[in-house]
């Protein structure tokens, strides 16, 4: 049988992958170069080499695939500490950036408001109308719009398809099917009232949502 | 190809294979978004604290803190007193003693390493001319 250098080079790099999707280890506390390794804490908090890695990886940020860890139920975070206070979601998906040299970027609320509130991103970094924030890679690349957990805190702006995910003649088929169904609506309500201002404080009752707002 | 040819080839594979895991496996120091407050900890004369935000989304969603609590989503832009604390405000809603560890375990929270300005680390992003 001739020897196949192809699969001697593929048994090395399956040799060399880690046996989790992770794509690194985490620093011990003591050496991650913001804790004082002298301090008496150190041998007291949780490393995240112990944590972190029974969470889904990642290969970006905490190396943690956090919306999975979520929904797989592998991490139960609160939502709240009033019981009282309604753990708002929204089911909707914003299409934008349809004429980019890039993918155009589908936003998923449901994904953000699983972890934040609406009053995290409206109104004061983004207007809840499509076509109205002037959405810009400049301002995200220096920690404004997105980039204000996007590069910090969320998976960073290295991971640009993750945003960037939806082909443009897609994506501006689903805003034109979105677009006409909403033309629809408000011809069918039409003269009942003037059309309500949108209200980030209740999702639910916002006219453009295309009525799977939800709370849970 | 020859196995004699393979066999040469090996070593080569080996410390390509060698360069690239460890390439793979780099570290970076600070966990992504661990948060330095030092604006007042060192004056007073605590070592800063250091906010892992891994630690407490395991734990927490973002809203209860950035929502609920009232941290505005910047570092250094929430100017957090032991006063508050005490009160019940901010870290002090759940480092209550009853959620979670109370404010007199004062070096569980105040384990930065001196010197260090506040800001957020940990990654490479956030090293830029960005504003985080």
């Amino acid at each position: 049988m001739p020897f196949r250098p192809t699969v001697l080079i593929a048994l090395l790099f399956a040799s060399m992958a880690p046996s989790t999707p992770h794509a690194g280890e985490w620093a011990k506390l003591a050496e991650d170069g913001v804790h004082d390794p002298k301090g008496p804490a150190i041998g007291l908090l949780q490393q995240p080499g112990d944590a972190l890695p029974n969470l889904p990886g990642d290969t970006a940020g905490n190396q943690v695939h956090w919306i999975k860890a979520l929904r797989t139920g592998v991490i139960q975070p609160r939502p709240n500490l009033d019981p009282a206070r309604e753990d708002r979601r929204l089911d909707k998906d914003i299409y934008l950036d349809l004429y980019g040299s890039m993918p155009s970027v589908r936003f998923p609320h449901l994904a953000h408001t699983e972890w934040l509130d609406c009053t995290n991103c409206h109104d004061h970094l983004f207007l809840p109308k499509r076509g109205a924030n002037n959405i810009s890679m400049f301002l995200i690349l220096q920690g404004q719009q997105c980039g204000v957990c996007h590069g910090a805190v969320a998976f960073p702006l290295t991971e640009c398809s993750r945003c960037h995910s939806v082909p443009n003649n897609q994506a501006q088929r689903i805003v034109a099917a979105i677009e006409a169904e909403e033309a629809k609506r408000s011809a069918a309500d039409g003269d009942k009232a003037a059309a309500p201002t949108t209200n980030s404080e209740s999702p639910s009752k916002t006219p453009t949502d295309g009525g799977k707002a939800k709370t849970k | 190809m020859s196995a004699i040819a393979s066999a040469r080839l090996m070593p080569a594979l080996l410390l390509l294979g060698v360069a690239l895991g460890t390439g793979v496996s780099t570290r970076s120091h600070a966990e992504y978004a661990d948060v330095v407050l030092n604006r007042n900890a060192e004056k007073e004369g605590m070592r800063p604290v250091v906010f892992p935000h891994w630690f407490h989304r395991i734990r927490f969603r973002c809203k209860v803190c950035h929502a609920e609590l009232g941290f505005k989503m910047r570092a250094g832009s929430n100017l957090v007193t032991m006063g508050d604390i005490i009160d019940g405000k901010f870290c002090g809603a759940c480092h209550n003693g009853e959620i979670a560890w109370a404010p007199e375990n004062c070096d569980l929270c105040h384990s930065g390493k001196p010197g260090l300005p506040p800001g957020i680390f940990g990654g490479h992003e956030t090293n830029g001319p960005g504003i985080w």
